[in-house]
């Protein structure tokens, strides 16, 4: 306890507050986590790696992590679009339209699974004009990137919207003033602002495409090797009663949020690299 | 005061910009983007519900079944926003208003659910609680449940909307700094007078905005539950749960009758969502 | 009500923020804490509070040591400088917010609430201003009420930190000469921190000049300034010139000028530094004896009410610095490039080793 001593505070309740959350904090995330990487080591190295890397799984991650990096790219291209506009223009229903943007955070994934299923499905209000030009999205792998996508916009837009409101205008006239042209402009000044945001949206939008589940079985197809993603393969051995393949399984995740996570907290260090 | 006149003026000399034509361009391509992308499901949600007429749609809504799964999601709800909110602000209180090593360690530690799939969420209690589980033969013969029932899934509701009223409030008391308190202790004010009548309204939008979007998601919350309950009708059905069974019973009008539900409750939390952001930013300007 | 301040000392990590500073406070004066930012005091400011706890020493209130007891109980009056007023609560509230917290038993009524405010709003001229928030309020407003929110508890000692900082310089004069005027109608022992000279030297009965952690002088505004005890005095209060050279006998040799220095009678051939303040240098056409110097003048400077002239000295790698007044600036006529004679008025001499 001594190492968690606040210096030179007058304010009372530090003991209390950071003991309670401490408590809340391992008893509902930090054992229950434990419990996943414990029951994991009570398997051995061999049978760990046939399970993480049995034909089955292997294809689910290339479906996972594939059609999360490709939905993460759209997410970034019309992500900062948005973003932009928002800040930068004003237009009748701009209010409205900000607030939208948060939907996908708001609307429960399975409304999402069967709403973006029954639209984009052949007789669907977007799929049927799709159909005749041989696209089809629901019930494919198109559908799993269409689900991450959705889902992942915010991210992005979220990221990089306060950022572009910070950048002052100042800068830009000064590099107007200096002599480059608008083109210049962003690509000079304006773009290496921007980065370590877009970055940052990017892996998040990714982090929570890998880790989707809900809205993603409705529209997937779930065919094994082709669209089936990681977490169902989680489900399907926890439904066969295999504990020890769905914690295996779980545990790769894991590690490969873990890993996002940090890419993440290194990203933003390096983004106030600059900041006084 | 002048700082809108400033800001007037600026706008209108606004030089550096883009041409009138890409402007357009590019806010329209944002718009079309945006309602075919967020606006158009949004308007499906509403309109597959109200297909066969609105006597269809009260008579879907009307359904025991429905009925029992609005109940539990509404308890579930119940039980994990007061615990988050007052984990939230506790947390809030120890990292926002004092220093200590391993802050910045603890903070990402309670942001950590949030990086962790639904799916996890739900697996780690039945790899505690379940019959293969750490304490579940215990807990059968003591005929206990926790997990495929009521108690499983508000853990895992808990567990996947721990960070939300924490991650909303920690940077906001960090920015409100402590002087305000600092003062009402010199005028004699006691602790929890000073956190009830000084802290506690300066962070009133903050808290509102994190709770919303924590009944949001515990209502909302689809993965993690599914692993955990145990899929029984009209008990162990959340409403989320509820649109799937009837989903995948090709009953599409009451699967989105139900889902209407839950999009038009999406709809009011974006709305107070945005009035609890507009507050918090005009409380720190007054700073 | 007098405070004792006994050998505090305060770290931060590996920075000593205040090393072993004893200070008294009179009752019912009105003293400076003064110094350059990072010399310690408003830490010192704090530990009087009770907002910062001492890492030795002790505080004592009318001869009481208070050095173990809560913030809450020392009944003091703190004003920050960001005023941290209650931004949710109506002036009016967070006047009254010292009264309304008390327990039942000593809390006083409503009615006597509302007359204790209205009389404190009225002392701070801003009775008018009770139902508007904090951010309606200008700079200059906001600390008033936070004054008046300090007054409201009656406290046996009011404390100020940087009271006037964040102000701009008009509002700034005004309020100093204004808190000048509250204080000598209430005579509350108060303590304020600033790093302006001219606010400490026309608002303080008394200054501490700080520096470094420690207390450099203690003394009226005239004797700090007229007879400053170290050269970091003499610099802080007013713009210097150094004249370095050599002292021995009890005679200074600076470049060209000779300056009796008694003080130092038994240094022999030791460096020295002579300090001239810049409104203490006369300027001449022809040379009146040998206490004055050649020099070039190199810039001239008009700044309002006075001229500041830069002169280059023949062995003095740095320019000094005159200040004339207007009438006298017209009367010399001085060109860039001229040469003239400069007589410094008056020399402080303090040997090398006293150096900032």
């Amino acid at each position: 306890m001594k190492l968690f001593k606040p210096q030179n505070n007058v304010l009372p309740g530090f003991g209390p507050t950071l003991g309670f959350t401490l408590f809340y904090l391992s008893l509902i995330v930090l054992i229950p986590l434990s419990a996943l990487i414990f029951r994991t080591a009570g398997l051995t190295w061999g049978e760990f790696i046939s399970t993480v890397t049995a034909p089955r799984v292997m294809a689910s991650y290339r479906v996972t992590f594939g059609s999360a990096i490709i939905a993460a790219l759209i997410n970034v291209v019309f992500g900062v679009l948005v973003a932009w506009v928002l800040v930068r223009y004003r237009f009748f229903g701009r209010r409205i339209v900000d607030a939208l943007v948060d939907l996908p955070f708001a609307l429960p994934t399975a409304v999402t699974g069967i709403t973006l299923a029954t639209i984009y499905s052949s007789n669907g209000w977007v799929g049927r004009f799709l159909e005749p030009l041989g696209i089809k999205i629901a019930f494919t792998p198109l559908g799993i990137i269409l689900a991450m996508t959705f889902i992942g916009l915010p991210f992005v837009v979220r990221t990089v919207q306060p950022v572009i409101e910070e950048i002052e205008v100042e800068l830009e006239e000064a590099a107007t003033c200096l002599g480059a042209n608008r083109w210049q402009t962003l690509q000079l000044v304006i773009f290496p602002m921007l980065l370590p945001s877009i970055l940052t949206g990017f892996a998040l939008s990714f982090a929570r495409g890998v880790g989707e589940y809900g809205s993603i079985i409705f529209i997937a197809g779930n065919m094994p090797m082709i669209s089936e993603i990681t977490p169902l393969m989680i489900i399907t051995k926890l439904e066969q009663f295999d504990y020890q393949g769905a914690t295996a399984i779980a545990c790769v995740m894991l590690l490969s949020s873990f890993l996002i996570l940090l890419v993440v907290n290194l990203l933003q260090r390096w983004s106030r690299r600059y900041a006084e | 005061m002048s700082a809108p006149l400033t800001t007037a003026v600026r706008q209108k000399n606004h030089a550096p910009t883009e041409p009138q034509v890409v402007r357009w361009l590019l806010i329209g391509i944002a718009l079309i983007f945006l309602t075919l992308f967020l606006a158009l499901p949004l308007a499906a949600v509403f309109s597959q519900a109200f297909e066969k007429g609105f006597s269809v749609y009260l008579a879907a809504l009307r359904e025991p079944d429905t009925m029992s799964s609005i109940k539990l999601t509404l308890i579930t709800a119940a039980v994990c926003v007061p615990l988050n909110l007052f984990f939230g602000v506790t947390a809030a209180w120890a990292i926002a208003k004092f220093s200590f090593p391993g802050k910045n360690l603890l903070i990402t530690l309670i942001d950590l659910p949030f990086s962790v799939s639904p799916v996890i969420s739900g697996l780690i209690y039945v790899l505690i609680f379940g019959l293969q589980g750490w304490i579940g033969p215990w807990l059968q013969a003591h005929d206990i449940r926790i997990v495929f029932a009521v108690p499983g899934i508000i853990l895992a509701t808990i567990f996947v909307t721990f960070p939300f009223v924490a991650r909303e409030l920690i940077p906001l008391m960090e920015a409100q700094g402590k002087e305000e308190e600092e003062a009402a202790l010199v005028l004699g004010a006691t602790g929890l007078q000073t956190f009830f009548r000084v802290t506690l309204p300066n962070v009133k939008w903050g808290i509102i905005y994190g709770v919303i979007l924590c009944n949001a998601r515990a209502m909302g919350e689809f993965g993690a539950v599914s692993v955990v309950s145990g899929h029984i009708r009209g008990m162990t059905n959340t409403v989320p749960l509820h649109v799937e069974i009837l989903y995948n019973e090709y009953n599409y009008t009451a699967a989105f009758a139900v889902a209407s539900l839950l999009a038009f409750l999406a709809l009011i939390t974006l709305m107070v969502k945005s009035i609890a952001e507009w507050k918090v930013r005009q409380q720190l300007n007054n700073t | 009500m007098g405070i004792e301040i006994e050998n505090i000392s305060k770290h931060f990590g590996d920075f000593s923020a205040l090393g072993n500073v004893s200070l008294t406070v009179p009752s019912g004066e009105l003293v400076a804490l003064l110094g350059p930012s990072g010399c310690g005091k408003t830490t010192l400011l704090r530990i009087i509070a009770g907002l910062e706890t001492a890492d030795s020493g002790r505080i004592l209130f009318n001869g009481e040591d208070t050095t173990r007891s809560h913030v809450r109980e020392r009944k003091v009056g703190f004003v920050f400088q960001h005023y941290a007023l209650f931004r949710h609560m109506t002036v009016f509230d967070n006047v009254a917010f010292g009264l309304t917290v008390r327990p039942k038993s000593t809390r006083p009524s409503r009615e006597e609430i509302r007359k204790k405010v209205t009389e404190l709003l009225h002392l701070v001229q801003l009775e008018n201003m009770a139902n508007r928030y904090p951010s309606q309020l200008s700079g200059g407003q906001r600390q008033r009420i936070a004054l008046a929110r300090a007054l409201a508890v009656e406290p046996q000692v009011l404390l100020l930190d940087e009271p006037f900082g964040a102000l701009d310089a008009q509002v700034r004069a005004e309020l100093r000469r204004w808190l000048r005027k509250l204080h000598d109608e209430i005579h509350v022992t108060s303590v304020f921190v600033t790093h302006d000279q001219e606010e400490a030297l026309e608002v303080a009965d008394r200054i501490v000049v700080m520096n470094r952690g420690k207390v450099e002088q203690v003394g009226t505004p005239d004797q700090v300034y007229e007879h400053p005890a170290s050269p970091f005095v003499l610099n802080f209060l007013g713009n210097v010139n150094l004249f370095h050279g050599r002292i021995s006998q009890g005679q200074a040799h600076l470049g060209g000028l000779q300056v009796d220095s008694k003080g130092y009678a038994g240094a022999d051939d030791t460096p020295a530094v002579g300090y001239v303040r810049s409104h203490d240098i006369e300027i001449e056409r022809d040379r009146q004896d040998d206490s004055s110097i050649k020099a070039v003048v190199r810039t001239i400077l008009k700044l309002g009410p006075f001229v500041r002239i830069s002169l280059a000295i023949e062995g003095n790698s740095e320019f000094i610095e005159a200040e004339l007044t207007r009438d006298t600036y017209k009367h010399l006529n001085l060109q860039q490039g001229e040469q003239v004679y400069v007589r410094p008025r008056r020399v402080r001499v303090f040997v090398e080793d006293f150096q900032i």
